[in-house]
């Protein structure tokens, strides 16, 4: 089974004047790990935006599940971790507990309360990405990696079968960044769950990534790991606009 | 003692009062505190002074607006001035912390206006500005009672919306959270809560005992729930000793409570720095 959890055709999205996207295509098929490239300001995180609703669509056409984004109401299947999430406000008197629940809160649904077999799942998203010891610390008081991984926590307690993640690493220290993938990639095989990673660095990650898309305005490419491996400097130069060093980050 | 503070009407209906907005305000404040919105408190209890004011000088003209409690009128105008401060939000979102002091400035503008028209101050408005036990009546009681009934049930209904619309606007919204309706009636329920204040702690002092203890209570609570718990302990408690002390010392009641607010976070702050220069159980990257 190979079906495609999003579907994305001929999309284009103007803010305003400016043209951010441009008649992109690209599918992600059910089980796979998609890295999202682009430079800064390259209209990543509005593709996002889009696949989650929180933008209109202007053209073309985004499905999730099969379904069409507007009237797409199984939000529970997808979990998100925004860019936001590691400059959200430290100071916020939530529990590691208390953010983690806020995951199932869609679930939950307006006029109802968070039951005993709700709580169970909370601590068990808790233990997967290894924070058991913090369940009742502030989140302001953790690491920003550990602070990422209830975020992660957050978005996986609702059983979700999508996680897409917005530059999930940043402002977090190296060593964590390593075992954090660590947890994604564990996440992905053990537990079949689709990726899209959104990064601006595919260093860390060319080991766990299956496919891998980079949008600069335009989609430029989409494939598996292995054509995108064989891309030589100049095209990356192109795609970046200047040139690039390539890096080999097998660890 | 406290049997002898409770001889008179007045002072039983002002201790009602107090007890419903101690626990009122804080709760609120939290949500408010969070969002780091505190100043929005202060741009509605001025727009509250201004329905109040209008009231007074409408009662002067019109004899049947004296029946009318100046109160119902502040309510009506800080709940406007709460949807003018979304509104203006929404039209300067690059500056959405201007609404506040334009509705402030409005505020003021327009109950000095009135208060103009009206031949100027009186005792009674004086009571609003700094609060007052003398002038807490038994219809005050069933108003604020009123609304310490509806703020409850919403507050415990809504209770994950509004802590999720606090923390983090855009997960709300891919939870699939009517943001907007939330955030319209929280609005609502914070303009309620400060024009159902001013009696007690008149309008100059409202925001204080909206944020005075969740600054003290953020400092040590574990969690959300904590913080609204500790908040509400601290603000009863300033409420309770301010009206006591209060009336055995013949002093303003609002800048009593306020002042004590003030000194439960001074006693925190100092409590914290002690426990983390000498405890043992300093926190993972508190200071960080």
């Amino acid at each position: 089974m190979n079906s495609s959890i999003v579907s994305i055709k001929n999309v284009s999205f103007n803010y305003q004047e400016r043209r951010v996207l441009e008649n992109i295509n690209l599918d992600v098929p059910e089980g796979s790990f998609l890295a999202l490239l682009g430079p800064n300001g390259s209209g990543k995180s509005t593709l996002i935006k889009m696949i989650l609703g929180l933008l209109p669509l202007q053209k073309g056409m985004i499905s999730l599940f099969g379904q069409n984004v507007k009237k797409f109401k199984n939000w529970p299947y997808i979990g998100y971790v925004s860019q936001k999430a590691n400059s959200f406000n430290s100071g916020f008197p939530a529990t590691v507990f208390e953010v983690v629940s806020m995951g199932l809160f869609g679930k939950v649904g307006i006029f109802n309360f968070l039951k005993k077999h709700h709580k169970k799942r909370v601590i068990e998203a808790i233990e997967t990405v290894g924070l058991t010891e913090y369940t009742n610390q502030n989140i302001g008081e953790l690491s920003g990696g550990q602070q990422q991984r209830a975020f992660i926590a957050r978005a996986l307690v609702s059983d979700p079968q999508l996680l897409i993640l917005d530059e999930p690493t940043v402002g977090v220290d190296a060593s964590s960044v390593e075992s954090f993938y660590g947890l994604l990639k564990q996440l992905n095989q053990d537990k079949g769950i689709t990726f899209i990673l959104v990064t601006h660095d595919i260093g860390p990650v060319t080991n766990l990534v299956t496919h891998v898309a980079c949008l600069n305005k335009q989609l430029h490419f989409h494939g598996d790991t292995y054509e995108y491996e064989v891309l030589d400097n100049h095209e990356w130069s192109s795609f970046y606009g200047h040139p690039v060093h390539m890096m080999d980050h097998q660890h | 003692m406290i049997q002898d503070f409770l001889q008179y009407d007045f002072i039983r209906n002002a201790a009602f009062v107090g007890l419903m907005i101690g626990f009122l305000a804080p709760m609120l404040g939290v949500f408010i505190v969070v969002r780091r919105q505190a100043l929005i408190a202060d741009a509605l209890s001025h727009i509250t002074l201004a329905g109040i004011a209008a009231s007074l000088l409408l009662s002067k003209q019109v004899p049947t607006f004296k029946m009318l409690n100046p109160v119902y009128l502040g309510m009506a105008f800080s709940v406007a001035g709460s949807i003018l401060i979304e509104r203006l939000r929404k039209e300067y979102k690059h500056y959405q912390e201007l609404a506040i002091p334009i509705i402030l400035s409005v505020g003021i503008g327009l109950s000095v206006v009135f208060i103009s028209l009206a031949n100027g101050f009186n005792t009674d408005l004086f009571n609003y500005l700094f609060g007052s036990i003398i002038a807490v009546g038994t219809s005050d009681v069933w108003m604020v009672l009123l609304i310490l009934i509806l703020v409850v049930i919403a507050v415990v209904l809504f209770y994950k919306e509004l802590f999720l619309l606090s923390f983090d606007e855009d997960q709300a919204q891919v939870s699939g959270i009517r943001s907007r309706f939330i955030h319209f009636m929280f609005m609502v329920m914070v303009a309620l809560v400060i024009a159902a204040s001013m009696r007690i702690v008149g309008i100059l002092l409202v925001s204080s005992l909206i944020t005075l203890p969740v600054a003290a209570s953020i400092r040590i609570a574990r969690g959300f729930k904590q913080t609204i718990i500790i908040a509400i302990i601290f603000g009863e408690t300033s409420v309770i000793t301010g009206l006591v002390s209060a009336y055995y010392f013949d002093l303003a009641p609002g800048g009593t409570i306020v002042l004590l607010a003030a000194l439960i976070l001074v006693l925190v702050i100092i409590w914290k720095k002690f426990r983390y220069s000498f405890g043992t159980n300093s926190k993972v990257g508190e200071e960080a």
